[in-house]
């Protein structure tokens, strides 16, 4: 048995006629930071809902712990303890930060009927762990209405972590951020690796994927180019292959002439 | 020495942080506005009919009444509408379940608690098809709704008149004296307390010596508990905190698991019971029915709501709020009569307040969400 948390091997997966992914493998290994890299269009969206259960795959198998399942529903990822953060959070900025830390499965106190909410337990977890990450809740039942757009970010990845996951899926978690923000939630990222959980960082920015990821997976029009790995691999090599460095070339001479014209 | 300045400076940052977020807390509770427009009502009333009588035991019993009235149906308005949608059918569901109640009792011979029992599940059966068709066709509440207030009150009339071959249903008086549960909906509360109050000479007696007000309705009862029982809901139960969710962001909330179905479709159920609560005190008070009844009370409700510091779009608000908005609008319309005002004051007086609350509640929700 090797030693992945998750394999997901030849996943295919057609829309009618369409080909949205073809023969996409990818291994995530406990404490690495796999970072899946591509254009716009290149099928990311279409691997993440398929990687955590939204979309069957049509072709290939996915192996968690070493053994061969299928995700009939988000549910079910969620339960092996995959969870997916997506770009919208699934927060409320209306509701405080432990209530939204809690949405859905809030802790309980006392017996049948009379069970209630506990938030006085609700919130010591909700400031305690926003806390671990380095941001100070004063009171957590501010809304998060009021919390930075990173703040938002490493709270609905803490979350994740806290309700038991072994692999985050991270949906563009710094593409609204500006530089500060950005790097206090992939300093997050990094310490949730560290701590043992597999991670894959979907991004189209190079510049965040380089510095964290142990390996990289480049998508291009539904197939992958392959999964480097750092060691292996420069960040202006990782730039060319991800924008498609014909087309980056292309583009220069492109301009050029449109330089040339105008000058005329 | 420069850590320890930096250490003094850190804390009187601290400080500074916690004052504002203090005030923060007590301007971002929904309640606020209604709360100190309660306030400015009574003061506005204290003076202007201090010695009218307004404020007799008849009189508050009189103005509470109404209050509790429109308090039933706007606390149920206040839940459904932090869940994220409207019911523009309570009035309608009014009159209908008025006359599920007078029509079994007096045609059909049912006992009056098997009519009152059947008004109540007719209740769930309109609720739960105001919910259902909401939440599987994705459509606004708001157009779903006026539907069903048409379709109800159509039907209301139509099978009244095709049944009886009128509009009202009269005597039920005879059938509520004798009846197991009426009391529940009509019975004066505290009267032992009353009546010894009258004996002391401390409220206002009629000839006969017993007192002017006979004790505390049973919708003012309904009104307190239905009021503390939703805050209860909202604030610490597992219930609460998915109507929060559903109304702030449907999508956000079922990704992370909550049933948001489930969840507003019982809040429409709910509304349309808090209708026939309502449908009960009346139709037994009066002692008859009339297809008409309750005619506009969605919109009260839904300013009362409003006034109570609910946002139209979802996802924020209070129970405490909606009853204090009801308590202002019950203390206003009977407390005209006091006053020199003319009564066709009252609307203008009532949209003005809508508006106000509005805009007080839209600086509120910007100061909740916006970024520090």
């Amino acid at each position: 048995m090797s030693n992945n948390l998750v394999e997901f091997n030849n996943i295919s997966k057609f829309f009618g006629s369409v080909i949205a992914l073809k023969d996409v493998t990818m291994h995530i290994k406990k404490g690495q930071i796999m970072c899946l890299l591509g254009d716009n269009g290149a099928g990311k969206s279409t691997l993440i809902k398929t990687l955590s259960g939204v979309h069957k795959p049509d072709e290939g198998e996915i192996i968690v712990d070493g053994k061969q399942t299928v995700f009939d529903s988000p549910r079910d990822a969620l339960d092996l303890g995959i969870a997916t953060v997506y770009q919208d959070l699934a927060l409320v900025s209306l509701m405080s930060v432990t209530r939204n830390f809690f949405m859905g499965r809030e802790p309980m106190k006392g017996f049948g009927p009379f069970k209630t909410f506990d938030v006085n337990k609700a919130n010591s977890i909700a400031s305690e762990r926003m806390g671990q990450i380095g941001i100070d809740v004063r009171d957590p039942s501010q809304a998060v209405g009021t919390m930075s757009g990173g703040e938002r970010q490493c709270l609905a990845i803490s979350r994740a972590i806290y309700f038991g996951a072994k692999v985050l899926i991270l949906d563009e978690p710094t593409s609204a951020l500006g530089v500060h923000q950005a790097s206090v939630v992939l300093k997050y990222i990094v310490k949730a690796a560290a701590s043992g959980l597999g991670v894959i960082l979907i991004t189209h920015n190079v510049h965040h994927a380089y510095p964290v990821g142990n390996s990289f997976t480049i998508l291009n029009r539904g197939r992958s180019m392959g999964t480097f790995e750092k060691k292996n691999l420069s960040r202006e090599k990782l730039l060319g292959m991800m924008a498609g460095g014909e087309e980056l070339d292309k583009l220069e001479v492109e301009l050029k002439e449109i330089d040339r014209t105008n000058k005329n | 020495m420069s850590v320890k300045s930096k250490s003094i400076q850190n804390k009187s940052k601290d400080e500074r942080l916690r004052k504002v977020s203090n005030l923060k807390v007590l301007l971002n509770r929904p309640e606020l506005g209604a709360l100190g427009g309660s306030v400015l009502v009574f003061i506005f009333f204290g003076i202007v009919a201090g010695d009218t009588g307004m404020f007799s035991a008849y009189g508050t019993i009189n103005f509470l009444e109404v209050s509790a009235n429109l308090g039933i149906i706007a606390i149920a308005a206040a839940l459904l509408m932090i869940g994220g949608e409207f019911d523009l059918s309570v009035g309608s569901m009014i009159g209908f379940a008025g006359i599920c109640i007078a029509i079994p009792a007096i045609y059909w011979g049912w006992p009056l608690w098997s009519s009152i029992l059947f008004a109540f599940s007719m209740a769930v059966l309109v609720g739960y098809a105001n919910g259902i068709l909401v939440v599987r066709t994705g459509l606004p509440s708001f157009i779903v709704t006026l539907a069903m207030l048409f379709i109800l009150r159509g039907a209301t009339l139509a099978l009244t008149r095709l049944i009886t071959g009128r509009t009202q249903v009269p005597g039920l008086r005879v059938l509520i004296e004798n009846d197991p549960i009426a009391w529940i909906f009509s019975a004066d509360a505290f009267k032992g307390v009353f009546t010894w109050l009258g004996s002391l000479g401390l409220i206002a007696l009629r000839q006969d010596g017993t007192p002017l007000a006979t004790g505390i309705p049973a919708s003012v009862l309904w009104w307190v508990g239905m009021t503390i029982f939703a805050t209860w809901l909202l604030m610490k139960t597992r219930y609460g905190n998915w109507i929060f969710a559903s109304g702030g962001d449907k999508l956000g909330a079922r990704n992370v698991g909550v049933p948001v179905g489930r969840v507003k479709i019982s809040l429409f159920i709910g509304t349309a019971v808090a209708a026939t609560i309502y449908a009960c005190v009346q139709v037994l008070d009066a002692g008859s029915a009339d297809t008409m009844r309750g005619f506009l009370k969605e919109l009260e409700a839904i300013v009362a709501a409003v006034v109570g510091g609910c946002l139209l779009t979802g996802g924020y608000g209070s129970a405490i709020g909606a009853a204090f908005g009801a308590l202002i609008f019950g203390t206003v319309s009977m407390g005209i009569y006091y006053t020199d005002v003319d009564t066709d004051w009252f609307k203008v007086f009532l949209g003005a307040m809508m508006l106000i609350a509005v805009i007080f509640n839209n600086f509120i929700r910007r100061r909740v969400t916006e970024n520090k």
